[in-house]
């Protein structure tokens, strides 16, 4: 049988499976609603800076006895701290009368923190002191917490910088704000990315979604695909027409990548006129990346197709693999953060190599020569897992 | 071939792990001929037919269709043949021309001769107004004709029908059957047809085999198998009484002249009875027992009772609760299977 023949038996069977597909109207919802809901879902889970964050519930305490009848340096403070937050709207201040108070409603859930400003503030800072500034965090929320924390700490840090420049002032007039600033800072940190602007944590998972949906698409549609018509006996159909089986193979995994192109598409639109991500490298490039991460997978998506008897078992099998690979990937999370065990797995996988070159070409403009590893690691592992794969399909088909 | 047998199959067997599904059979079938493998489900007729239609490799033996060893030469077999599977074999969401044409493409057909042939078969089973319709739409009978002319794509000189008749309402059944006789007389297509349904092995035909435990246990044409029992002194008797027992009837079983016995309702009775004294002894047993025999009755034979009385059991109690769950998985679904 000529490869010519082979191809033609395949592009028939991949036409009826998405004509099928095409007329699965439900299944077409879901086409386009699935993507949209991990994007929607883990971009707005995860807020790319605190700035997104706004009216957190704080509580204020105002412990400070003063010194000599002064409590001049809480008054300031809390005065520059609400001159900030009319500005930002970051906070919904409220006075609360004392520290165990605060940590009452944190426990009842109707503050998120509390900021306390403890009885010797004042004295401290008359005495040439540090004051100190409490900040109460709801320990069950450590995302929030960690936010809050961070956030007041840099505000706290500007506002102490201030005072500083303004006693510098006070003690050499002759400084202006800018070099009273340098004596009290002498660092000064800018950040420059390697493209312009600042990239949103969509921009960070719309590439590993995008690689993700149409790699798995394959790895779990050809498994599912090629199970459910052994059950509903369709199979039996084209194993009984004078074709070779490797057309069946072909023609399904034409079938589903072109189902995970379709899904990357949108997800592509998605990420562009919804969430604003902008795409900095070449689009042709993005695609071929994909096709590239379908060829790797393919042998997998086979392997798993060989061992499967039906389709609840096919499915069962993709879900425990989909999601550590899911996370293991780097995906949703860097990999960087990860424990070195985990780093080690993530390594083997092939989506790693496909979402950090994907993210590469789109987020950071990269061409062919600086994603040559990535390139290389996903043919070669297409090329081993295939190897593998056809021997263990073709026993599995006549059994 | 030369022999005039275009399906012949020797010593041929076929295990799943332990279970035997298929136990050393052998048979030979004639060219133009409709050959029927009649058994209960479980019974090895399904497996037989896969492995002669190269969907599943023996374990041992061989099978030749029109010469072509099924294993070594699968791809010339399928050329050949044709299969009408329990499971039918159409896609809901293509219309009706959408799939001939989809299994018509993977045949080498002209294109020009496939459009022609679609139509054909469509007229054929009269569904050309319906051609455009989503197969899923279809009744289970418009389905089933769907499913035979889809085996019919490349002029098969072998046709496989597995349980063609299956969950159709009567006159679906009746409409395939006569199909079956039409293509054959017309086209002088050998038919092997597995069933458990009776009728269908009687009505179509030319010689049965009956199957049971993956043995075929009898090969004739259906009049020569039931001469197994009219010939002989073996009768067929049907029996009403009216205050039928379970007592009554176990008595009546032990009697020496029954062969075997078949509960119908909770009056009637089957019996298949040997020996002269049959008739005599049967009625001196009721009547001891106070039981008021209502008729009693002399029937011709069927396959039905041909297959009870050399198999000692019903077609109907099927192989089922014997076999390994094990069976079912790997065939998905005899226990699903309606009556």
């Amino acid at each position: 049988m000529t490869a010519q023949t082979i191809l033609k038996h395949s592009f028939r069977i991949a036409w009826k499976d998405l004509t099928e597909l095409f007329r699965n109207r439900l299944g077409l919802v879901l086409l386009i609603v699935m993507p949209l809901f991990m994007m929607v879902m883990v971009g707005f889970i995860y807020p790319s800076n605190g700035a997104s964050l706004s009216n957190l519930p704080i509580a204020m305490v105002n412990e400070d006895s003063g010194f000599n009848n002064s409590t001049i340096p809480s008054q300031t403070f809390i005065l520059t701290l609400q001159g900030i937050n009319n500005q930002t709207g970051m906070l919904t201040l409220t006075n609360v009368s004392s520290i165990s108070e605060v940590k009452d409603l944190v426990q009842r859930g109707e503050l998120s923190g509390g900021i306390v400003i403890p009885s010797n503030f004042s004295q401290s800072i008359y005495s040439g002191q540090q004051g100190t500034i409490i900040i109460v965090t709801d320990q069950s929320n450590p995302q929030i917490s960690a936010t809050i924390q961070s956030v007041l700490t840099s505000v706290f840090n500007n506002m102490g910088t201030m005072l500083a420049q303004r006693q510098i002032q006070l003690i050499n007039p002759t400084l202006n704000a800018t070099s009273s600033l340098a004596a009290v800072k002498p660092y000064n940190v800018q950040t420059e990315g390697v493209v312009p602007g600042t990239p949103s944590y969509f921009d960070f998972i719309a590439p590993g979604i995008m690689a993700m949906t149409v790699m798995m698409s394959v790895m779990t549609g050809l498994p599912v695909a090629i199970s459910q018509e052994k059950e509903i006996g369709t199979m039996d159909g084209m194993m009984v027409a004078p074709i070779n089986r490797l057309s069946i193979l072909l023609g399904k995994t034409i079938a589903q990548t072109m189902r995970g192109l379709i899904q990357g598409v949108i997800i592509l639109v998605l990420a562009v006129g919804i969430f604003g991500v902008a795409i900095q490298g070449n689009i042709l490039l993005v695609f071929a990346l994909l096709l590239l991460g379908v060829f790797s997978f393919v042998g997998l998506g086979i392997v798993i197709t060989s061992f499967t008897k039906d389709q609840e078992t096919a499915q069962m099998l993709m879900m425990t693999l989909m999601f550590p690979m899911m996370f293991l990937s780097g995906v949703f999370f860097p990999i960087a953060q990860m424990p070195w065990y985990m780093q080690d797995i993530s390594k083997v996988l092939p989506l790693t190599y496909a979402s950090d070159a994907l993210r590469k070409v789109m987020v950071l403009g990269a061409g062919i020569p600086q994603i040559s590893t990535e390139l290389i690691i996903l043919i070669v592992f297409g090329i081993v897992m295939i190897a593998i794969a056809l021997p263990v399909f073709r026993r599995m088909m006549t059994r | 071939m030369d022999n005039g047998y275009i399906i012949e199959v020797k010593n041929l067997t076929k295990n799943f792990g332990e279970f035997t599904a298929v136990d050393d059979i052998s048979f030979n079938v004639k060219k133009g001929e409709i050959f029927g493998l009649l058994g209960p489900n479980g019974a090895g007729k399904s497996t037989t037919l896969r492995v002669l239609s190269t969907l599943s490799r023996p374990s041992k033996g061989t099978a030749t269709i029109g010469g072509y060893d099924t294993v070594k030469n699968d791809t010339e077999v399928r050329k050949l043949i044709g299969i009408v599977s329990e499971k039918m074999i159409i896609y809901n969401r293509l219309t009706a021309k959408e799939n001939l044409w989809f299994f018509g493409s993977l045949f080498n057909i002209q294109k020009e001769t496939l459009a022609k042939r679609i139509d054909d078969l469509l007229e054929l089973v009269n569904l050309t107004k319906w051609k455009d319709a989503q197969v899923g739409t279809f009744s289970t009978g418009m389905r089933q004709r769907m499913n035979v002319v889809r085996a019919l794509l490349n002029m098969p000189q072998v046709l496989f029908l597995d349980e063609p008749t299956l969950g159709l309402d009567p006159q679906s059944s009746v409409e395939i059957r006569d199909f079956i006789k039409k293509l054959n007389q017309e086209n002088g297509t050998t038919v092997i047809i597995t069933t458990h349904m009776m009728v269908d092995a009687d009505l179509l035909c030319d010689r049965i085999a009956i199957v049971d435990h993956g043995k075929i246990i009898a090969l004739d044409t259906s009049t020569n198998l039931k001469k197994i029992i009219s010939g002989g002194d073996t009768m067929i008797i049907k029996l009403e009484i009216a205050n039928l027992t379970p007592d009554l009837l176990s008595a009546v079983k032990t009697l020496k002249c029954i062969d075997a016995v078949t509960q119908e309702n909770s009056t009637r009775v089957h019996l298949i009875v040997h020996g002269e004294e049959a008739f005599d002894s049967i009625v001196d047993t009721v009547r001891e027992r106070n039981g008021k025999i209502t008729s009693m009755e002399n029937l011709q034979p069927t396959l039905e009772d041909v297959f009870l009385h050399i198999t000692g059991h019903e077609v109907r109690d099927s192989a089922d609760q014997k076999m390994p769950t094990e069976h079912h998985r790997r065939f998905g679904g005899a226990p699903k299977r309606v009556r």
